[in-house]
């Protein structure tokens, strides 16, 4: 039988694949030199409120002047840049970097959704073969993000925020692109059927070893519109066996009231409008909690 | 992805590309000792996998632009998402200023607007690191396939 050399022991040409991937790590190495802290939100479950307790933190934290770069890391379902109240105009671009969109109290932003045809179009790549397809679109979508943390132009921040899409094996991937993140923040309702998932991603987070770990416990009660009285929605001991299995702390509670949401959705974060709103108010105090943490943080 | 010339036990080096028609990207192999010359050929699928990593078969040959990856793969990118200066990527290669006859400009001018500010900074860059400078639908041409710019 014919004995072949292995890949490592073939010399170098300079053109494999490899040399081109460690460039990819290089540019983003070096783009992210200027950030001195990087956050990531994610959750086990959808529609938790991940964007929302994101694009509010971001925005109390700019007002409190640092300066706060927002990543929308869900590119099929994009909504931190509306959230953030980014305007949709071009964005600058040369051979060096893409300038980030201007949202609210000053944040930076960039999200998929600046590049769509319209609010509602769905991501679609080019692709030779639909039909396939689905072999390459994560793969898309995992490069679409190195892309946004790469190859825009965030300048020197205080805290990148990263707002992830569902899913543990979401959280996962940010966290090998990202792997040694300043903090990672899980969103989650205080739900029976939220706890296995919280859980796992709870676990996933633990062994990588993140340094700081929050567990942002959301809709955790009812606020009442008119006079802000605060109702248990869900029952405070799903609440507690919730936090205990995971294992994490919870650095905050807020409860649903639904004025937070309409004014989120159209790009006013409570925090700066309304911050003595019931659930502006559980988010100004888990910045100010974020905040402690960045002026240690070095760069 | 090496490739071995078996005769001389030794890695063979990248020489050209081309871009034949039907979707076909060829990718030109040569050993330095013996001359021997290889093609790989790749269907526009076996393309898209490894384009899709954001790399190029047989390396790059001007530096990757910003977001490549998502301005040259999205299907519908909205036309007014991009406003592109000329600055290149790699400002220590600069030669001197490259100029557009009114055929290339013309042919420029089909290329979608999403991408078509950075599909002007590459062929840009294309011709000031070889010391062109005038850009013509023939020079074009020859960038798309030295560069294997597949569907730009
Ligand atoms: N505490 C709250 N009170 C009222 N509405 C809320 C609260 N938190 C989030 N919302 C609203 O719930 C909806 C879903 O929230 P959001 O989009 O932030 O969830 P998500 O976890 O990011 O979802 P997805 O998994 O789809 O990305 C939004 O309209 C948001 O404004
Ligand atoms: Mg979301
Ligand atoms: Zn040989």
């Amino acid at each position: 039988m014919r004995r072949f050399r292995t890949y490592n022991q073939v010399e170098e040409t300079g053109q494999e694949l490899p040399a081109q991937v460690a460039a990819q790590q290089e540019r983003l190495k070096d783009r992210l030199a200027s950030v001195r802290s990087i956050w990531l939100v994610g959750s086990g479950k959808g529609g938790v409120g991940k964007s929302a307790v994101t694009a509010n933190l971001a925005a109390a934290l700019a007002a409190r002047s640092f300066s706060v770069g927002g990543l929308d890391g869900d590119v099929n379902g994009p909504s931190l840049a509306r959230m953030l109240g980014a305007e949709r105009g071009p964005l600058r671009s040369d051979g060096v970097g893409v300038a980030p969109a201007a949202g609210v109290a000053g944040t930076r932003v960039m999200s998929m959704d600046l590049l769509l045809g319209s609010a509602d179009a769905p991501l679609r790549w080019r692709e030779p073969d639909a039909a396939a397809g689905f072999i390459w679109q994560s793969t898309l979508e995992a490069g679409a993000v190195r892309e946004f943390l790469s190859d825009v132009a965030w300048g020197t921040l205080d805290i990148l925020l990263i707002d992830l899409p569902p899913g543990t094996d979401k959280l996962s991937r940010a966290l090998q692109l990202i792997p040694e993140p300043a903090g990672v923040l899980l969103v989650t309702t205080p739900s029976e059927a939220a706890r296995a998932a919280v859980a796992r991603s709870a676990r996933l987070v633990r062994e990588a070893g993140v340094r700081r770990a929050g567990l942002i416990v959301n809709m955790a009660g009812h606020a009442c519109s008119s006079c802000g009285h605060v109702d248990a929605l869900f029952a405070a001991a799903a609440d507690h066996r919730l936090v205990q299995e995971s294992g994490m702390e919870a650095w905050a509670r807020i409860p649903f009231h639904a004025g937070f949401a309409t004014a989120t959705d159209a790009g006013r974060p409570p925090v700066l409008d309304d911050p003595n709103g019931p659930a502006a108010a559980a988010l100004l105090a888990l910045a100010d909690r974020v905040a402690s943490t960045l002026d240690t943080e070095p760069l | 992805m090496k490739f071995l010339c078996l005769a001389c036990d030794q890695a063979m080096e990248f020489a050209e590309r081309q871009l034949p028609g039907d979707g076909t990207l060829a990718a030109v192999f040569g050993c330095p000792t013996c001359g021997r010359e290889i093609a790989m050929l790749a269907n526009p699928m076996e393309t898209q996998l490894v384009s899709s990593l954001g790399i190029k078969v047989g390396g790059r040959e001007v530096p990757e632009q910003p977001l490549e990856l998502v301005r040259s793969s999205l299907a519908e990118g909205r036309p007014d998402a991009f406003l592109d200066d000329s600055a290149p990527a790699n400002p220590s290669a600069v030669q001197g200023p490259v100029t557009w006859s009114d055929d290339a400009v013309q042919r420029l001018s089909h290329v979608p607007t999403f991408v078509r500010g950075m599909v002007k900074r590459i062929y840009t860059d294309y011709a000031r690191e070889r010391g062109i400078e005038r850009i013509t639908p023939e020079i074009m041409d020859t960038a798309r396939t030295d560069l294997g710019l597949e569907g730009m």
